[in-house]
């Protein structure tokens, strides 16, 4: 396990810097679960193929399942539990409560960090631009619709 | 009813300190029954709601509700909740007038306090309740209190939703705790032969452990990511008997008469009776068909479970923790009172997911390793290859019509059974129910449902039409002996059984030459039917142009909420159903949780749109194709049409669920949209662009 690795790997979470311990081959969103105990971030299909587990890698979107931490060495990583020191991530919580724009919440958090980063980059974004933006992100409920209303509302605000 | 079995105020609600909680044996799955419980306690007794709150529902404590499913709760657990604060409300009042005088009009509620108005007495309703006598038994016939003024509820849970910090039973981590994952067989006939010794022997050098019982297989131990890679190394290393192979039967070849335990459906029960004689020289006839479908929760199914050597603690996202309970204990041999569930949220389930199968297996490694929490989780793949689907449904329907109007209709609904969930029963119907007992050892046969008889319930739900027709025929077929492994999927047979009529309404409207609205507003009688469909025609926009709008109309199960609605969709030259608007008008009675309410309903209509266009499982000898989101495709952001919704409220009328209302018009105004647009008929389930290419070409 760990002990036949000597590599040493670090990482900036949420402004803080860790020392990871995991197998460098361990993927990205193990590390934050198991490791570091952030559990805001959730595991979907593995696959990258459902948003679930989407974090922002200096400002990016990206899907934290499949590849492996030793990747993101020395990267800056923002999670669900570090969105609210932005600004723009404060409104799109904010906005996503007023919508009431979940229902069992599971993709929450993976489009709550897609929403930021959007309005990060593009701060009026059309219907279409949101949409595609989102459509790397599963919601099996139907909150779409509110989805797409609060990330209006964050826009707007 | 659920107030018959726990008749007492105690049952229900119970002041703890300067709280009062609430206790329920419906789950909140996302549907949001907990929000509607607190609302309903909140108006009767004006308590803040940071005086209320819902109990963890666990056996043992909570009512035994039975299955959470069918858009029961709020009639069942709401029904006995607002019934139990009615009593608890007059208790309360009566014991402020004895200490101070007064009559009922005295007094009033507000903010956590009695008190009468013009005086300074208030009385913490909390030091009322110290005296509350535990045997106090429910009034259920006292009126409703329902002040206008409270604003809208948010939704529980979602300020930890939206910051990560809601816990799902995935995020459970208890000092000590090991994961675990299953490794499973190729598919369900699959049985294990050999595995190899050297694999096995590197992973118990990794400090990991193989649980195996006959066929059932499955790694645990520390650290989640050294679970996950050495449970794929060991499935790399098993042997397995295909047994045969997982049939290639042409499912909807195999939905027939002539294979089905037939019963004649009269005002919505199927009778023990001959199958009245088809109709004579229909005008109209069509075959309607849904594939097997899946759930397809977003978190694949997990459990945690802890045996001491005396006592078995579960977590599950069970919809049903006391059938599970009973149907664990036995699979076991335990006494159902060692066994303790409690439910945890898990992601949205939409019916009998692996989540039972999850905690049964859970239990089972738990039980080789005590004093240790076992967190299971399924994969992906196991979620997409082992969950219990909807079953595949073939819908035969006939019709005649006579001066523009239907003179008879005649609809026979044929599926497999919806009803899987592990429900106690003969020959030990709850375990064989369960997954691991297919592959454990002691290997249970396939259960075998018998068909099931109640009102509106599995296959033929909405079989009978809501409209008002001279002569109708309805006809149950059972069809038993089908590749998978089927139970309850949101609706159960409404949507299979509203596409096809929904679809057929539309071809007698044009057949008779009538508008569609006009024609179906002519077959109904329902006061409340015709206010939707009125409500309904007023709300709509002129067609965009380039665009075919398809209307539906159901009542779930004929009695519980109506809804009327119409979908503007195009077809764009690659076939493929772009959604542009869905107008939906609903009656669920009282609203109690207006957002609520049409959240529940516009999560309908998504995922009936993705069922409708995308969603098909498939496989073939070797086991199922459909492992993943990609071989098994959903709706996506993509896709996402404008919503239009209006509730009609009628405060005097009882609250009917809706949790499962506006799938089955989704499906058929889909369909009828796509007729409109193109001029095809598509009567098979998902309408994907090489349906609608084939259907163009068979034309």
């Amino acid at each position: 396990m760990g002990a036949c690795y000597n590599v040493s790997l670090s990482l900036t979470i949420n402004g803080t810097r860790h020392d990871i311990t995991s197998d460098p081959d361990t993927p990205l969103v193990y590390v934050l679960r198991d490791e570091l105990k952030l559990k805001g971030t959730k595991l979907g299909c593995g696959l990258e193929q459902c948003g679930a587990c989407a974090v922002m890698v200096d400002g990016k979107v990206v899907l934290s399942c499949v590849t492996p931490v030793e990747v993101f060495d020395g990267k800056d990583i923002t999670t669900i539990e570090g969105i609210a020191e932005t600004e723009i991530g404060q409104r799109v919580q904010q906005a996503f409560i007023e919508e009431t724009a979940a229902q069992c919440g599971y993709c929450t958090s993976g489009l709550v960090v897609a929403a930021t980063a959007l309005l990060s980059e593009n701060p009026a974004p059309d219907s279409a631009t949101t949409k595609a933006a989102l459509t790397p992100h599963l919601c099996r409920c139907g909150s779409h619709p509110r989805v797409l209303s609060a990330i209006k509302r964050a826009a707007d605000t | 009813m659920s107030i018959d079995a726990y008749p007492l105020v105690s049952d229900w609600l119970t002041p703890q300190g300067d709280e009062l909680l609430i206790h329920t044996g419906k789950v909140d799955i996302g549907q949001r029954i907990s929000t509607a419980l607190v609302r309903i306690v909140q108006e009767e007794l004006a308590l803040p709601l940071s005086q209320l709150d819902v109990a963890a529902v666990r056996t043992g404590h909570a009512p035994d509700e039975g299955i959470t499913s069918g858009s029961n709760s709020i009639e069942q657990s709401g029904g006995a909740v607002a019934a139990a604060a009615a009593t608890l409300r007059k208790h309360l009042l009566d014991a402020a007038i004895n200490q101070h005088g007064g009559t009922p009009s005295d007094w009033a509620f507000e903010d956590g306090y009695i008190h009468r108005p013009g005086t300074n007495i208030r009385i913490n309703l909390f030091s009322l309740a110290q005296d509350l006598p535990p045997d106090l038994a429910i009034d259920p016939d006292l009126p409703r209190h329902i002040p206008d003024t409270l604003p809208a509820p948010d939704m529980r849970g979602i300020a930890d939703m939206v910051t990560g910090r809601f816990t799902y039973l995935h995020d459970i981590d208890l000092p000590g705790m090991w994961h675990a994952r299953r490794v499973s067989p190729p598919h369900v006939r699959a049985s294990l032969q050999d595995i190899d010794q050297a694999v096995l022997d590197r992973i118990t050098g990794d400090g990991l452990h193989v649980v195996r019982d006959g066929s059932f297989l499955a790694v645990t131990g520390p650290g989640e990511w050294a679970v996950v890679k050495a449970a794929t190394r060991l499935g790399l290393a098993c042997t397995w008997d295909s047994g045969g192979g997982l049939p290639e039967t042409d499912v909807f070849a195999h939905l027939a008469p002539e294979n089905a335990q037939r019963f004649p459906v009269v005002n919505g029960t199927p009778q023990n009776a001959p199958v009245p004689e088809p109709l004579d020289a229909p005008d109209l006839s069509g075959r309607f068909e849904r594939p097997y479908q899946m759930h397809g929760a977003l978190a694949p199914s997990a459990a945690l479970a802890e045996w001491t050597g005396e006592r078995l603690f579960v977590k599950s996202h069970s919809q049903g923790i006391y059938p599970l309970r009973e149907a664990i204990a036995d699979s076991l041999g335990l006494a159902t009172d060692q066994i303790e569930i409690t439910h945890v949220q898990g992601s949205g389930c939409y019916g009998h997911n692996g989540a039972d199968d999850a905690a049964c297996e859970a239990a089972c490694i738990a039980l080789a390793h005590p004093n240790i929490p076992i967190l299971l989780k399924w994969s992906r793949e196991d979620e997409h290859a082992w969950e219990p689907y909807a079953p595949a449904m073939a819908v035969q329907v006939d019709a005649k019509l006579a001066d523009g109007r239907i003179a008879a209709l005649s609809a026979e609904a044929h599926s497999d059974t919806h009803r899987g969930r592990p429900r106690p029963g003969p020959n030990r119907a709850g375990p064989a129910k369960l997954l691991a007992n297919r592959f454990r050892a002691e290997a249970m046969a396939p259960y075998i449902a018998p068909p099931n008889m109640g009102n509106h319930a599995g296959m033929h739900r909405n079989l009978d039409p809501v409209y008002d027709i001279p002569e109708t025929r309805l006809v149950k077929n059972l069809v038993q002996g089908l590749p998978h492994r089927t139970s309850a999927m949101r609706c159960l047979g409404a949507v299979a059984n509203i596409f096809a009529l929904e679809s057929t309404m539309d071809d007698l409207a044009r057949h008779a030459g009538a508008d569609p609205i006009a024609f179906r507003r002519a077959h109904l009688s329902d006061p409340r039917a015709l206010a939707v469909l009125d409500a309904l025609e007023h709300c709509l926009p002129p067609v965009p142009e380039g665009m075919g709008r398809g209307i539906a109309y159901a009542q779930y199960k004929n009695a519980m909420t109506r809804v009327g609605l119409a979908i503007d969709l195009a077809v764009t030259d690659t076939a493929e159903v772009k959604l542009h608007r869905v107008t939906l008008v609903a009656d669920a009675g009282r609203v109690i949780d207006p957002d609520g309410l049409q959240a529940q309903l516009e999560g309908g209509v998504m995922q009936a749109a993705s069922w409708a266009l995308y969603e098909q499982v498939t496989w073939d000898r070797d086991g199922i194709t459909s492992r993943d989101w990609d071989s098994y495709p959903v709706i996506r952001f993509d896709n996402v049409p404008d919503f239009d919704i209006t509730l009609l409220n009628h405060p005097d009328q009882r609250s009917v669920g809706a949790g499962e209302a506006s799938p089955g018009p989704t499906v058929a105004a889909i369909a009828n949209g796509i007729f409109a647009a193109t001029g095809l008929r598509l009567r098979r389930m998902p309408f994907t662009p090489d349906a609608i290419t084939q259907a163009a070409l068979d034309l």
